[in-house]
């Protein structure tokens, strides 16, 4: 009797399980004794490109913490929203994340438009905040964690490098028409200047240009010595092939601090890509002891389905570790004490090398790493310790003002 | 009083109305606010394309147009004013103005149709381009920075003009649903006056009209600056309960209002309403399961609508309960 | 000198590839009345057949001449018949479900291919002008639109089928009374439309990649120049797109692409002010 009746519950719980979504259920199970962390990443719509290996690497990194015996004691419930690459979305799922879910951290958002439609609300229902992602810096809140690298963090040494390498003063500057694009080109100049070299023209493109011939056709009558692009997404890959199809590829240097993480040198031939120089915090192809386990890590949960990893998903990797490892010292989820125990020299050391958490800026202080495109695929050059964010550093001072609650626009050393 | 359609849908709107800003709020959670804010913001954009598509018989692809003009204004008005009521207000005469111009140009210019869509589109579409690539730091109207495709992040919130305070979420959920429902009961005077019956008039045929005596124009035109002053309303509290970018005025956002009107029922005003919060709920809710693509699932049900269901949400539950009406008479009937 | 003849060359290319790009849609616009919001989606599915028909070993000018439009012209066929046969002579309606079409077919490229599908370089190398290095695909692309355009022109004008296709678009109703069947020619015209969306698409594949949202970024300028155009299919194409298409690219040259971009589609909405039908509405009225 007592059987039938289980048999009876538990067919019409697989019922209902079947009816009701796949995220609800995991959320059913995991409730009680577990720590609530939520991701808020466009999986799908015109940004999926940069989110997809965000979330691969989230899951892993929680996986891992998970199988380890969890965060004191208790196992992490990542909650996973997609936002759709649509701004309203994200208002919603952050109230939704902070104020009926309660989580203790919420990780996510891509563009810095995303960035800034949450900031301020997970700011308001005090709900700390990470975001694993390259942006043009200057977002100052003590609420709020960056783990990607800013420009003057991978401009600083790539810019010196690329010039000495081939001798080159004149640089052309191409880069997409958003505050990205326009501060990158502001601390190139300033770095290409300071190095003795002179940027000898600047265009920006919306990112849904598509044609770059009449560029193509400047660039060529301005003759400069080396060319570096800030182009950004699948529309602006275009360039490439273009300069390619007239016959132009290799026929300039060309530099970048963003080419690579929409996988643009994997989507592109050898032909279109070969011989980009770029610097980041993280490239897969990094051939170190921590690095080799953690892709080994990746491959083995994911497969064949496994995401290549660029700076942007191991950013969202060191964010997660962060945050845990603050949990951990701290000995709770709450708020304040986490945020004052990343303040406290809170160090990660992760596939790309050392992440350090600056206390006055709220960014990392990270390698990073220099490489050139070969065959699909970086070659890794040269590697330099511990970066700090210094053009964020000029404008936020968390340590001074812990009360700031600006996104400065960083002007540069010159103005 | 004899009971008519109209007067039962408009005490039953009342009594939603009066649901929606008294009962409501106080039993739902926090984030259900903050979402119904969203939603009752985009309602408004829905509301003002059914008035002006379905009555007026003007096709506009580009109500996003004013909706984000309405916003845009809003961010630089609050910016710049001490008081963010003037910036409210702005955000109704801006896109007012501009609808005036354009109109202006399309209606004294005779277009129609498909041209008409054309062109409000090509005007959308050329506003998302200019906005979009604001970027550099020259693009500033006072102490506005426009930002280009990053938006206006730090945008003020709208206050009580009364104390200057910043209105909490909640009362923002209240001032959105005394904007839904002053604007349902402004188009359903404006449609009930004789201005009103004379739009629909020209719809129905342009040509008799006129010879009735009637100038087309400034009729259509007067309408259709109507409609848009509502965008923007919409536009003001979007801003308030998001953030202001120039995806307000992509091709995306602008599909999307006339998706609800069709989904909801053109011609009728409850219709979209409905069929815009129906959507966006679903929307959502794909964005938390995550097992199939949205745009999968949005396309499908646009295709399923047009075909089946072509005259939309409301008149379909309308026939609905009319047939369950004549069958329940006839049961009674002895 | 070399410059300007630089200047012209990108001209040609520009408007040409305009033209490419709007001839699906003009031809199911001009034919049909229909509005293909698809159409941009069209374009991405002939992108991706060039794209996996070149990776499986076909040499890359069958799979971009002869595979993608055949390929996309059986979906075209398909969605004829599945939906846009239900919709005839509601305009908006038809507007509505391509519109739908678009975003399922987005949705189930994301799903299917992803969006790090390796690209196709072009073929043919370059040429030199001066200090100018051009690139001979794109003026193999200028050839194709030529011969396209100049082989629509050929069999609209003088064989049975551009008579029976001149009579529906003129007046179905009596085409109909005459014999022919109008629903047939226009499953014909939409496949047509479907193969010429994908041409274009597996032409430009090598030039702009390809991503399941690709399309977008030709959908509107399209709409707008055909719109423009007029009734006339390939009189109203070429004009406007060599209209436009100048206008935009001058510009872009003088300026910024945004400028460059915001002046056509200006241009479009003052010609369509001073000529509500379109070029061909006023100009060129008994063209085809």
């Amino acid at each position: 009797m007592s059987l039938k009746r289980r048999t009876v519950l538990k067919s019409g719980a697989a019922m209902i399980g079947t009816l009701a979504a796949p995220g609800l259920i995991t959320r059913a199970q995991a409730a009680g004794d577990t720590i609530k962390i939520a991701n808020i990443t466009d999986v799908s719509g015109g940004l999926d490109i940069y989110g997809q290996p965000q979330v691969a690497t989230m899951q892993l990194a929680v996986d891992e913490i998970n199988q380890k015996g969890g965060l004191l004691g208790k196992q992490i419930d990542l909650i996973s929203y997609d936002p759709q690459s649509d701004l309203q979305l994200y208002t919603q799922f952050a109230t939704e994340a902070a104020t009926r879910e309660r989580v203790s951290a919420v990780f996510g958002g891509i563009t810095s438009a995303s960035r800034e439609a949450i900031r301020p609300l997970l700011r308001r229902y005090q709900t700390l905040y990470f975001y694993p992602t390259l942006y043009e810096g200057g977002a100052c809140d003590r609420n709020y964690f960056c783990t990607g690298t800013t420009p003057a963090q991978t401009i600083e040494k790539l810019v010196p490098h690329v010039m000495d390498k081939f001798n080159g003063k004149k640089v052309y500057v191409i880069a997409a028409d958003y505050n990205y694009g326009w501060i990158s080109a502001r601390w190139v100049k300033h770095y290409v200047e300071s190095h003795g070299g002179e940027v000898v023209a600047d265009e920006y493109f919306p990112l849904d240009v598509t044609e770059f011939g009449p560029t193509i056709k400047n660039i060529q009558a301005a003759k400069p010595d080396l060319l570096y692009t800030l182009l950004v997404g699948g529309n602006h890959m275009s360039f490439f092939r273009q300069w390619a199809a007239s016959g132009l590829a290799g026929s300039l240097p060309m530099f970048s601090t963003d080419f690579g993480v929409g996988n643009e040198h994997i989507v592109l031939s050898s032909e279109e890509s070969d011989g980009m120089y770029a610097a980041y915090a993280y490239m897969q192809e990094l051939d170190t002891p921590a690095n080799m386990a953690f892709l080994e890590r990746l491959n083995s949960k994911f497969g064949a389905g496994a995401p290549y990893i660029n700076e942007l998903a191991s950013a969202a990797y060191y964010a997660i570790y962060h945050w845990a490892q603050a949990v951990e010292k701290a000995g709770t989820a709450d708020r304040m004490p986490v945020i004052e125990t990343l303040e406290a020299n809170s160090v990660v050391d992760g596939p790309g090398g050392k992440s350090t958490i600056d206390p006055a800026t709220h960014h990392c202080i990270q390698d990073v790493h220099i490489g050139v495109v070969k065959d699909n695929a970086f070659d890794v050059l040269k590697s330099f310790d511990q970066l700090a964010p210094t053009d964020t550093a000029e404008v936020c001072d968390l340590i001074a003002n812990p009360d700031d609650n600006t996104h400065y626009t960083i002007t540069s050393r010159d103005g | 009083m004899r009971l008519t359609r109209s007067s039962v849908e408009l005490t039953a709107v009342a009594l939603i109305g009066l649901f929606a800003l008294f009962v409501f709020p106080r039993n739902v959670e926090f984030y259900t606010i903050i979402s119904s804010t969203i939603y009752i913001s985009l309602a408004i954009l829905a509301l003002s394309l059914a008035l002006i598509w379905g009555y007026g018989g003007i096709l506009c692809f580009g109500q996003a147009a004013f909706f984000g003009l309405g916003g845009y204004a809003y961010a630089v008005g609050a910016w710049n004013f001490d008081a963010t009521i003037y910036a409210a207000l702005l955000a109704v005469v801006i896109p007012t103005v501009f609808a005036a111009a354009l109109g202006y140009f399309m209606f004294y210019g005779r277009l129609n149709d498909v041209y008409l869509g054309v062109i409000t589109l090509t005007v959308t579409l050329i506003l998302f381009k200019l906005v979009n690539s604001t970027g550099g730091d020259a693009y500033a109207i006072g102490k506005a920075r426009l930002g280009g495709f990053n938006g206006m992040p730090g945008t003020p919130f709208l206050e009580n003009p009364l104390n200057g305070k910043v209105l909490s979420p909640e009362a923002l959920y209240g001032v959105a649903v005394v904007c839904l429902f002053t604007c349902y009961f402004l188009c359903k005077a404006v449609l009930a006056s004789r201005f009103g019956r004379i739009v629909v008039a020209i719809r129905e045929n342009e040509t008799r009209a006129e010879l009735l005596g009637y100038d087309a124009r400034p009729y259509k035109l007067a309408f259709f600056c109507i409609g848009a002053g509502i965008a923007g309303i919409s536009g003001m509290i979007f801003a308030n309960s998001v953030f202001v970018a120039p995806t307000m005025f992509d091709m995306a956002s602008t599909a999307r209002i006339l998706i609800w009107v069709i989904v909801g029922g053109l011609a009728t005003l409850v219709g979209p309403v409905i069929g815009c919060i129906a959507l966006l709920m679903i929307t959502t809710s794909l964005g938390r399961s995550g097992w199939i693509d949205p745009n999968v699932a949005l396309g499908a049900i646009l295709i399923v609508f047009v075909l089946l269901v072509p005259r939309g949400l409301l008149p379909l539950l309308n026939d609905g309960l009319n047939r369950a009406l004549a069958w329940l008479k006839q049961e009674r009937a002895p | 000198m070399d410059y300007v003849i630089v200047l012209i060359l990108q001209i040609l290319f520009s408007v040409s590839s305009l033209a490419l790009v709007c001839a699906g849609l003009a031809v199911i616009f001009g034919m049909m009345r229909v509005i293909n919001l698809a159409h941009g989606e069209f374009i991405m599915l002939g992108g991706f057949t060039t794209v996996f028909a070149t990776q499986a070993g076909i040499p890359i000018v069958v799979s971009m001449l002869v595979v993608a439009p055949a390929i996309v012209a059986v979906i075209g066929f398909v969605i004829e018949r599945l939906v846009v046969r239900h919709l005839y002579g509601r305009m908006i309606d038809t507007m509505l479900a391509t519109w739908g079409l678009s975003l399922l077919l987005i949705g189930a490229a994301t799903m299917l291919f992803g969006n790090s599908v390796a690209g196709i370089s072009a073929p043919f190398g370059s040429f030199t002008v001066g200090q100018y290095r051009v690139s001979v695909y794109e003026m193999f692309i200028v050839a194709v639109t030529l011969v396209l355009l100049i082989g629509c022109y050929l069999l609209l004008r003088f064989t049975r089928l551009g008579l029976i296709a001149r009579g529906t678009m003129q007046n179905s109703e009596m085409a109909a009374s005459l014999g022919i069947s109008p629903s047939k020619v226009y499953s014909v015209t939409f496949t047509a439309g479907a193969a010429l969306s994908g041409l274009a698409g597996a032409l430009l594949a090598p030039l702009s990649g390809v991503v399941p949202t690709m399309g977008k970024a030709y959908v509107a300028k399209a709409f707008i120049t055909v719109i423009s155009g007029g009734e006339a299919i390939l009189t109203g194409l070429v004009s406007a797109s060599g209209l436009l298409g100048s206008v935009g690219t001058l510009t872009t040259f003088a300026t910024t692409p945004v400028v460059g971009d915001a002046a056509l589609l200006f241009a479009a909405i003052i010609l369509l002010r001073f000529l509500p039908n379109g070029i061909t509405g006023r100009f060129f009225r008994r063209s085809i």
